[in-house]
């Protein structure tokens, strides 16, 4: 049995169910972020998987995919500041504690 | 029939320590999962062919954004006591909503008609990113290293501490 395109696409999407599950059910900011991360590898799998088995001449799917690494990487790096300023000002990182809109 | 044995365990340390990373109650333990993780998914893409990819998924998440994790859980230590509740109420919607979204989707993408490319990718794909990016996509490459900077500034001047 060949490995094809299909048996990639079921791997990230049980890869995006699990980062769904740490999204909806963590308290801790940081790791609502780690299921975020999870969700951006699974979408970055999807894509180099399509650029191989359907567009292989073109390497958008591969450009494509180093740009959601970039801007996952920005999106860490923003995520984690502003985990760090919300620690500073209120004290918790649990994000079901952090009720006020205004300091 | 070797590739097939190199997916399956591929894709078994991937979604193995997945499972640890949403479901450890050590939230230092749920971080240094994502390490096996990534290097999985790195192995998924040495597996389709995608060398430039798979080295920086190793450089950007296995190496910076797992230290710059464990860096903010080591800083905010409310968060990572043994005793401390790490998750919600939600726990049984949120397994039902996961559960769901994953049933409708391998359902879904098991018979879908893809179609399919009679090419094959070049043996080296390294330089024809190299060459896509400075061509063609040579708008998306600055954008995105614009939005890198701001990210960048943005990050320094939130995480700053005021005064």
């Amino acid at each position: 049995m060949q490995v094809g395109l299909t048996h990639f696409l079921v791997v990230s999407a049980l890869l995006f169910c699990l980062g769904l599950y740490a999204m909806l059910s963590r308290r801790n900011a940081v790791a609502i972020l780690m299921g975020i991360e999870l969700m951006l590898n699974a979408a970055n799998i999807n894509l180099v998987a399509f650029n191989k088995y359907v567009a292989p001449a073109a390497l958008n799917g591969q450009v494509f995919a180093l740009v959601v690494i970039t801007l996952a990487a920005c999106e860490a790096g923003v995520g984690l500041a502003l985990v760090m300023a919300a620690y500073r000002n209120l004290e918790t990182v649990h994000v079901d504690e952090i009720n006020v809109m205004k300091w | 029939m070797g590739e097939l044995a190199a997916f399956i365990i591929l894709s078994a340390i991937t979604l193995a320590s997945a499972v640890v990373v949403v479901t450890s109650g050590n939230i230092v333990r749920s971080a240094l999962s994502l390490v096996p993780t990534f290097l999985g998914v790195t192995g998924l893409y040495i597996l389709l062919q995608a060398e430039f990819v798979a080295g920086i998924q190793v450089l950007i998440y296995a190496g910076a954004i797992t230290v710059l994790i464990l860096f903010v859980i080591m800083l905010t230590e409310g968060g990572t006591g043994l005793r401390v509740r790490q998750t919600n109420e939600q726990v049984p919607l949120s397994i039902l909503a996961a559960a769901v979204l994953a049933v409708l989707l391998v359902g879904v993408l098991a018979q879908a008609p893809w179609p399919r490319a009679a090419e094959l990718l070049p043996q080296y794909t390294a330089s024809g990113i190299g060459e896509a990016l400075l061509t063609n996509l040579v708008l998306v490459f600055e954008v995105t290293s614009l939005v890198l900077l701001v990210a960048l500034m943005g990050a320094i001047i939130v995480a700053r501490r005021e005064r």
